[in-house]
This record gives C-alpha cells, structure tokens and sequence, in this order.
C-alpha cells in the first residue's frame, strides 16, 4: 500500500509529514510526494485509520490517496480531493472519471486523445491495448496501464544529501598540537571511512577551529587529485597546521571533506614513471613550508608582451611527445632587475655599463627594440631594449626603462 | 637523433668525439648524463649552463617524464625555456630566495619522493663563498638520495664542488660571442662555447655553438 499528498506549493511540509510514516518517501513532483505504508496496519490498524493518522499529522490541507500502486495513489490525490482509498482490484473502476491531462503524457499523444475524443481515464481504459499499442506506440501502452490503474513499478525514494563532516566539542580547551593531531586523526579517519563507503575521495578539506576568546581559525587544503588516504589528509594537516598554527587554545574543532569522484588512473607498462600524487603533495606541502606556497609550482607564461609575465599552477602532464630540434640561447633572469649606469654615444648606443653585477666597455651590441604596453593601466611600461657584450664578464640583456628614465640589467645571456 | 639529449639508465663510458662546429654537436656532449647519479655543470657567466639545462629539461619533459628546478636565485626564465622547447606545466620551479640550503633540502625531499627523471640545482648566480659552505656530507646525501633511482640530480654552479660525488662533470666556456650582420644593424646570434666533461677521471673537450 502506497499513499500520495498532493498540495502544490507545500513540498516540504509533505515531506516532513511523510517522514513521520516511512523512510521511503520520492517526490514525485513540486506538491506531491508518494511514501511506502506497508506494515503500518499494526500499528494504526485499518486503511481508514492510517488515513486519518496522515491526515491529522499533514499541517496543510492536502488531497491524501492510499492505493496499492504509487501510479495509482498519485493520480487518484491529484485527481480527488479529501482523502480517497483506493480498494485494491478496482483500480480501474475508482480511476475511471479522471481527466486525461493527469497522465501527463506527451503532446502529440495529448493531441491524437483529443481528436479521438477521449478525455478521461475509463474512456482510455477501454480501447482495445493491441490497437493503442499499435497506434501510439510504447508510450500509449504505458498510459493505458496507468489509466487502469495496474502500474508496476518500484519508489524512486529521496536520498538525502551526504555531508561529510565530523564536529568535536571539547570539554577543555587544548593548546597542545599531539593532542590536536590525536583528535584530528580519529576525525579524519572517520570521514575517509564513510567516504570510501560512499564510493567517494575528496579533492578539498576544510578545517575550523574555534578558539577560546580569539576568531575562528580556519584551513582549507585543496588537492589537485582525490585523495582517499587518511594518513596523506594528515599529513597534510599536520604540516599546514604547522606553518600557521592557531593563536590560542582550541574549543571545538570541525572538519569538512568535500566529496568528489575517485581517480581512476591506470599507467602503462611503457610509460615513464610519474611522481605518486599522494607523495607528491605531502612533499610539495613540505617544500612550500620552507619557501612560500607562491613560490612552488609549474610555471606558465601570461598572453601578453610584458616581459617576465608568467604565473604559477599545478604540475600536469603534458601530451607533446615531439622531440626538441637544437638547444637554444638561455636567458638568466636578475629578479630585480639590477640598476645600471650606462655611457652613451651621441647615437643612444652604450659604450660603457657599471652595474652591481660588474662592469666594463660594450665591446657590442645589438638594438634597440622598443616595447611597450598596458598604457590603459597605471602598471604602464615603454622601454628599450639592448643586447650587449661587456668586455670579460659576459653577453647581457640592458633596457631602459623610458618612463623613469632608467638603465637596467635585466639578464645574462647564458 | 640529432639534437635531443639521450639519458640511460646504466653506467656506460662514453667516448666523446671531436665534432665540427655545429649546432647539432651540443647535445652529444652531454649524450650520456647518468641517472641515479650526481652530475656537475660549471662555468662563468654566458658559457652556456643554462642552455645546456633547458636542452636536458626540454629532453625530459619532451618524454612525458616531470622535472623540478630548484632555482636558488630565481634566475629561470620561463619564457626562454619555453623558446627551447620545454613543456612548462612538467617543470616544478622551485624558487628559493637565495638560500641555498634551502634548495639542498628541496632536493633531498624530491629525491626521495621518486618519480622526478631529472632535479636539477642551479646555483649558478649563488656567491662562491656561499657554496662553499656546503658541506661535502650534503652533496653525497644527494647522491645517495638518487642512487639506484631513475633520477639524474644535475648541480650547476660557477665552479666544481661536489669533487668525487658527482658521476660526470661539464666545465663550460664561452669561446666568442656570434653575431649576425653588420655594425649598426647586427643582431645576437648566439654563443661559441667549449666543454669539457670529465668521468672516471677522464677528460674530454668539445667545442659548439649554441644560438638563439
């Protein structure tokens, strides 16, 4: 036995009525929602009486049908209004006055219905199943035996939505990072276990601690692969608690793991080894711990003409396989740039460069080649740029920067 | 395979050959850089280290296999890397803000860690005095790190210092400086460089040219 509340609008009241008789409840529709009642004539006795029970605990008013299919029970709420039970076998008979348009079939079949002059459920019952099968197909068999009332079909009931988190309420307040780690351990391990229950790894973990008498302390680790180890997530932890520890001692803790699919990589035999991405982010944690985070990554170059635009992003593998042709004339970066003093012939060209670096006469040079750009910005730049060859150091890059008037040694050719 | 950087595995001795003055015959100097060992690049400035680091990254990467560069003095740029062929989003760049040790522990991490074909240290604008500072202890630590691994741990300085550590070591020079046309309209062609590699106490010189 099945019943179905029908109030549009109230979904959520309907739900939570329906929660109070079973845990399997599908909503059906915005307004309509069909539960399982099976089992419930112990504790309510009769159909009559768990109607009564639904009806008392629904706060809205809303059209209530017990019947022995879900098709059934649905239409017959959407149809009728109060409470209506449908006896089991007459189906058929108590459907028969429906208006056609609650099978919500297709147009075209809603179109063809209406040329036939067919309008309600017992009308639709009543023609031969071979000849609407034939004539409508699939879908005209299907609505016939919902128009009969002898729906098959099993609940499609709500899942709730997982959260994966875990929430501690310490008694005392800890300042110690053992005993954090000790508790962070369990909690972690804890979360890895429902996700891997779940089928699920987690690619973002978030941490607040709420701190006695302090603002919330707060870390957000994002991997840029699932991770489903425990002692990775840790780890990983660990370390970021190390490098920016909580200001004062710790009153609740709650962790969240955001559930993502798992990776699912297989390596060929011929293929070269790659980094373990686990270990890899515990190492990269470690690495960022000693030099900055923005100063670990994979470098990419930015779409504009600036000179040393780049920023950094994750390692990835890339899929060119084609072999370099010839090695090419490197450029060693001084980051900053280091001041120069720069002798001139009348021309613009240097003659003679003194910089931090050293210095010397040009014995040649090549340039310049102007550049210039993100003149609608105040980070404007217009400059000029040399190739020169300093007497016993080395070949190097000059500019100067127009705007400011100065010389620069941007690098070594190396 | 002309112009690409061969890596193996084994502990082969090549023998170096004299070649012309070609573009083509860089690589070959450096045809045998031996994974799972230390190997050692010197010289002054513009005597062609740092092109002979993005050809071996260009090579790695060029594989499919992940590179790291622990760059003491963020002297890398991504831009003449990426002129030379170098998959960038396969490089790990590790800047380090002139501390040395810093990149000496880097390494270590990534060594052991597994699964980098190539980590390379530049220390190639560290102040000697710096270097030398580090102790002989460090430098076989590394070896060690990398030893019966796939990794080849490449160190580029100004001068030699790991001495018995590293399997092979590449002195470089610059010879002269190329360029192309006439006075006042010339332009940067490249460098003539001269290298010496040194393994098993066994010294060998080339001459080449890298350009741009």
């Amino acid at each position: 036995m099945f019943a179905c509340l029908h109030a549009p609008g109230n979904l959520t009241l309907l739900v939570e009525c329906a929660a109070h008789f079973s845990p399997l409840i599908e909503e059906t529709s915005t307004g309509t929602v069909v539960f399982d009642v099976r089992g419930l004539e112990r504790m309510f006795g009769t159909v009559e009486q768990l109607a009564a029970a639904i009806t008392r605990r629904t706060g809205v008013s809303a059209n209530l049908a017990l019947a022995a299919n879900p098709d059934a029970a649905a239409h017959a709420a959407r149809g009728f209004s109060g409470t209506t039970i449908v006896p089991t076998g007459r189906e058929s008979a108590m459907l028969a006055p429906l208006p056609l348009y609650l099978l919500s079939g297709s147009p075209e079949f809603a179109r063809n219905l209406d040329l036939w002059g067919i309008r309600t459920f017992g009308e639709f019952a009543a023609l031969p199943p071979l000849g609407v099968a034939a004539r409508l197909g699939e879908e005209g068999a299907h609505l016939q035996r919902l128009a009969r009332g002898a729906g098959q079909r099993q609940l499609r009931p709500r899942v709730a939505p997982v959260v994966f988190r875990e929430e501690r309420e310490l008694e005392d307040s800890i300042d110690l990072m053992e005993s954090l780690l000790f508790l962070l351990s369990q909690m972690v391990r804890d979360v890895c276990e429902r996700l891997r229950f779940y089928g699920r790894a987690t690619n973002e973990l978030r941490l607040r601690l709420k701190l006695e008498r302090a603002p919330d302390h707060t870390a957000t680790l994002c991997l840029p692969v699932p991770i489903l180890n425990a002692k990775v997530l840790l780890k990983l932890l660990q370390l970021e608690l190390n490098e920016r520890p909580p200001r004062a001692p710790i009153e609740r803790i709650h962790l969240e793991l955001a559930p993502v699919e798992p990776r699912t990589a297989q390596h060929g035999l011929f293929f070269p080894p790659v980094p373990e991405p686990e270990k890899l982010e515990i190492t990269l944690a470690r690495i960022r711990g000693l030099v900055g985070a923005a100063n670990v990554g994979a470098p990419e170059i930015l779409d504009t003409y600036r000179p040393d635009a780049f920023r950094m992003r994750i390692l990835t593998p890339s899929k060119e396989t084609n072999l370099p042709l010839r090695p090419k004339l490197a450029l060693r970066r001084f980051r900053p740039p280091r001041p120069a003093q720069v002798w001139c012939t009348d021309h613009g060209k240097p003659t003679r460069v003194f910089s931090r670096v050293g210095g010397g006469a040009v014995s040649a040079c090549a340039g310049p080649w102007r550049g210039g750009g993100d003149w609608w910005t105040p980070e404007v730049w217009d400059r000029q740029e040399w190739d020169v060859e300093i007497s016993s150091i080395g070949v190097f890059r000059l500019s100067r920067d127009c705007l400011r008037g100065l010389w620069l040694l941007d690098g070594n050719y190396d | 395979m002309i112009g690409a950087t061969r890596l193996r595995g084994e502990q082969i001795p090549v023998k170096f050959g004299f070649r012309e003055h070609t573009e083509e015959t860089f690589p070959s100097i450096v045809g045998d850089i031996p994974r799972g060992a230390l190997t050692e690049i010197a010289g002054p400035a513009s005597s062609g280290r740092t092109s002979l680091l993005h050809s071996l990254l260009a090579n790695m990467t060029s594989r499919q296999e992940f590179c790291a560069l622990l760059d003491v003095e963020n002297t890398f740029d991504p831009e003449s890397a990426a002129t030379a062929e170098v998959r960038l989003s396969q490089v790990l760049w590790v800047r380090c803000g002139g501390n040395a040790e810093h990149a000496l522990k880097a390494a270590d991490m990534l060594a052991q860690g597994g699964g980098f074909g190539l980590v390379a240290i530049d220390l190639g604008d560290t102040p000697e005095k710096v270097i030398r500072r580090i102790p002989l202890a460090a430098w076989f630590r590394l070896r060690h790190g990398v030893e019966n691994t796939r990794t080849a741990l490449i160190a580029v300085a100004q001068q030699i210092h790991a001495r018995s550590c590293s399997a092979l070591k590449i002195e470089l020079s610059c010879q002269r400086t190329l360029w192309r046309g006439q006075l006042p309209g010339c332009f940067l062609h490249g460098l003539e460089l001269a290298a010496q590699a040194t393994r098993n106490h066994c010294a060998q010189k080339h001459t080449f040219t890298v350009r741009r």
